[in-house]
């Protein structure tokens, strides 16, 4: 099965600032910013007050009572979010072979809202060191283990093929991508349908992120609170959403005549093996991902001609990647513009990775690269050209995405258009 | 280009029923269980209160403090199970390339009890008292970021979540990699969330025993089978590119021979369950007829139905009483995604041997009609071994081992 190439024919977004692929493009390539004073909960203990919030109505979506009430929020956008994605593609999945159809999602941090909400109930906030099991929810299950976030989209598509939840932290989105190309490149499925989803904005994620000063506490300009490669930056904007793509093999996609965005010509993943939660500068490790990602898609760094970044807004984060950029890219990372729609969107941790291969081919399929939204005053130490403010006409036929996150995972994909030489 | 072979080359157990392999494989064989009323908490309040808990595990005398500190039970049993799979590997990781190794885990709760301290600081005293630790702690991560940084392993990395299916996932896509190119992948998984949260969510599921008779407790494919008693612990293996272990001279314990996973239908669809396909695309993967091999080691669900849906793929694929069955589980417990990496290391073990273990305390029910080992281990030549794994919601996934 070598040489099977995988494209992605379907795109699904829920994302804040809209639900559906539709309104994210026009968020991004308007510059606008989705990012607000927590609304959920009242966030008024925290240091970091700061959110961007999908509006995002379950019901409105065509999800029934019984199953919003047995999804947490984060699997909810996920079955919307790959319906979506399925019916952009136009592939009818009940007329295929279900076994050779599979799932992936990625996730960071689970159902963290729906443990959070049901722990202070058992718990009697916080009071019982044995928790009462007569209050549990029955779905309380699926909460602790994740996977059901997998089952209830393969129950959605109809897949019967291998199903996962991927979940290596804030790279999540980029992993269950990668995964599914693999299992489609050896011949074990013919489509996926791979995204992640991540619906982090409960107390125990801010309580977490504030312990570690990893937010920002810019909470009386929530507007213009993610920054990333602004000097005036101060940590990340926590977010929430969902991108789910359906992938498939080149000649059978080319064969129903289907839109291709994208191929995904090369992916892989490097620990940097040092630190939890700590980067070295030097961006070693993303380098490596990347010139890998490269050499599997047969491509020379200079035809990359965007670069969708991390861009998390943690001073840690924006030199570790430019870093990376050079190191990997020599000159051409000085010419290639590189954008962080976290600046925009927030970073939904484990489903931003998807979110972020979304807006680069919403970018190949506009010729539009989307802005880092607030950067105006430039960190010396971040010397690239990071489209401040506005989206910009270019000719793109190849991007690198990038992810990075907690436990030390460095990821990167690259997308191109399949019709181009292959080196 | 032939596909490389992936080779086992090290275990490191940690199960209810003995920590460390020589200890696990000698309670396996005499049929002594891990299974006992739960000791982590007092479980007197809860319907159910068995578990198989790791006896005589001290952290302190395996890892740094400034390691505990910030780790969760399992995460702990995991390091220490890694440390001894690559002792047993003969692989001294800092003398290796750092991205020729990566690590693979599964997880299915993550650090759960970690969470649950920190869950109780944030809602009993307030956001300012969560540890730092908990971004890392409770995630689905940690146990191959951990891995990574106390071994210096910088190559392809990764996590799946699948509930007990899992397992498997995780030493599929540890073959994947080694496949295309990475010499040496940890992989397996331990998991643990015996605590009273993770013990109140693992209740709501609806499967665990209520029973409180260790040796009544769990009994997979029994007329009496009545759900099942949770574990924790599991085991983390060293896979090899074959070539690659034998020229440094590696002892090998088996091959990573083939894998196949499905997904059931939806609910009502009519539709036939996957664990039969499951077991079909494994054994063509690893290019062996139904005849070949020689024993399964069953998810063994103990929930009547789920037994049923196993018994006949077994049958649907081997024939009624067409293979020896065991599930040496049932003096384990189950334990989530660690179960099937155990499963594996003990076939490993099994077929080193010549020894299938029994299923303990299990009266076959013979509407089942398998081929069940019980009440004694049984001598048999074994050269090939299929495991199987089954996830809450309908997660499948099958694994066929052979001798090296």
């Amino acid at each position: 099965m070598s040489g099977r190439r995988v494209v992605i024919t379907g795109v699904g977004v829920t994302a804040p600032g809209g639900v559906g692929s539709g309104n994210f493009w026009n968020l991004l390539s308007e510059g606008r910013t989705a990012t607000r004073g927590i609304t959920f909960f009242d966030s008024s203990q925290f240091r970091s007050r700061v959110a961007a919030e999908a509006d995002f109505d379950p019901e409105e979506h065509g999800l029934s009572t019984q199953e919003i009430r047995r999804m947490d929020r984060a699997a909810q956008m996920a079955v919307v979010t790959a319906r979506e994605a399925v019916a952009d593609s136009g592939l009818d999945l009940t007329a295929l072979d279900p076994y050779r159809t599979g799932v992936t999602i990625g996730s960071a941090v689970g159902a963290t809202m729906g443990l959070d909400e049901e722990y202070r109930v058992v718990s009697d906030s916080g009071r019982l060191d044995l928790v009462d099991h007569t209050y549990a929810v029955p779905h309380l299950y699926n909460y602790l283990v994740p996977s059901s976030f997998s089952a209830e989209v393969a129950w959605a598509v109809g897949a019967e093929g291998p199903a996962t939840v991927v979940s290596t932290g804030c790279t999540s989105g980029l992993d269950s991508v990668g995964h599914a190309v693999e299992l489609i490149r050896e011949g074990s499925t013919d489509v996926m349908v791979a995204g992640a989803s991540d619906a982090p904005i409960s107390p125990i994620t801010l309580a977490c992120f504030d312990a570690i000063k990893a937010t920002t506490p810019r909470n009386d300009d929530p507007e213009h609170a993610s920054r990333p490669f602004d000097g005036t930056r101060n940590g990340f904007v926590l977010g929430e959403g969902s991108a789910v793509f359906v992938l498939e093999e080149l000649e059978s996609a080319r064969r129903r005549g289907a839109h291709i965005y994208a191929e995904i010509a090369g992916y892989a993943s490097r620990c940097n093996a040092f630190h939890m939660t700590g980067l070295r500068p030097d961006g070693t490790e993303m380098a490596e991902a990347i010139t890998v990602a490269l050499d599997e898609a047969r491509m020379n760094g200079d035809a990359i001609d965007y670069i969708n970044a991390h861009g998390s807004g943690t001073k840690q984060n924006d030199r570790h990647e430019t870093a990376a950029f050079k190191k990997s890219l020599g000159d051409h990372a000085y010419r290639t513009p590189v954008s962080s729609i976290k600046s925009m969107v927030g970073h939904s941790l484990g489903a931003i990775g998807s979110i972020e291969i979304a807006a680069s081919v919403l970018a190949m399929k506009h010729n539009v690269v989307p802005p880092t939204a607030n950067l105006h005053t430039p960190d010396p130490e971040c010397d690239l050209d990071y489209v401040p403010l506005t989206a910009r006409e270019h000719r793109t036929d190849a991007v690198l995405t990038v992810g990075s996150g907690f436990g030390g995972f460095q990821s990167a994909m690259v997308l191109a258009r399949p019709e181009r030489s292959l080196a | 280009m032939t596909t490389p072979r992936v080779v086992v080359t090290g275990l490191g157990i940690a199960a209810p029923n003995g920590l460390g392999t020589e200890e696990y494989w000698a309670a396996t064989r005499a049929g002594k269980t891990g299974i006992s009323r739960i000791t982590r908490f007092d479980p007197a309040q809860y319907p159910a209160k068995l578990a198989g808990e790791v006896p005589g595990f001290s952290a302190a005398d395996h890892l740094p403090s400034r390691l505990l500190a910030q780790t969760d039970h399992m995460t702990r049993l995991a390091l220490v199970a890694t440390d001894w799979a690559l002792e047993d590997a003969g692989v001294d990781p800092k003398a290796l390339p750092e991205y020729s190794m990566g690590v693979v885990t599964a997880s299915s709760s993550g650090g759960f009890e970690f969470g649950q301290g920190e869950l109780q600081k944030l809602w009993s005293q307030g956001s300012q008292h969560v540890s730092a630790y908990q971004s890392f702690a409770w995630f689905y991560a940690v146990n191959s970021g951990q891995i990574s940084i106390r071994n210096g392993m910088k190559g392809p990395s990764g996590v799946v979540v699948s509930d007990q299916a899992g397992g498997l996932d995780a030493l599929a896509q540890a073959r994947r990699q080694i496949r295309k190119g990475t010499a040496l992948i940890v992989s397996g998984s331990i998991d643990a969330s015996i605590c009273p949260w993770g013990w109140v969510a693992q209740l709501a599921g609806g499967r665990l025993s209520t029973s409180e008779a260790a040796d009544r407790a769990y009994l997979p494919f029994d007329e009496a089978a009545a759900g099942h008693v949770p574990g924790e612990g599991g085991a983390i293996l060293i896979l090899e590119d074959e070539q690659a272990a034998l020229a440094r001279g590696a002892e090998v314990y088996g091959e990573i021979a083939g894998y196949g996973a499905t997904f059931d239908p939806a609910p009502g669809s009519g539709r036939e369950p996957g664990l039969r396909k499951a077991i079909e695309v494994a054994l063509a993967d690893a290019g062996v007829d139904a005849s070949d091999v020689d024993v399964v080691f069953a998810d063994a669900a103990a929930v009547p139905e789920l037994d049923r849906i196993e018994a006949e793929a077994i049958n649907a694929v081997f024939g009624p009483q067409g293979v020896p069955v065991t599930a040496p589980k049932t003096m384990t417990g189950r334990l989530y995604s660690g179960a099937a990496p155990l499963d594996v290391a003990t076939a490993l073990l099994a077929i080193r041997e010549g020894l299938i273990p029994a299923t303990t305390h299990v009266e076959p029910d013979p509407g089942h009609d398998l081929d069940l080992v019980c009440g004694q281990p049984r001598t048999s030549d074994l050269r090939t071994a299929l495991i199987l794994a089954r996830g809450h919601g309908g997660f499948n996934a099958a694994l066929v081992v052979r001798a090296a």
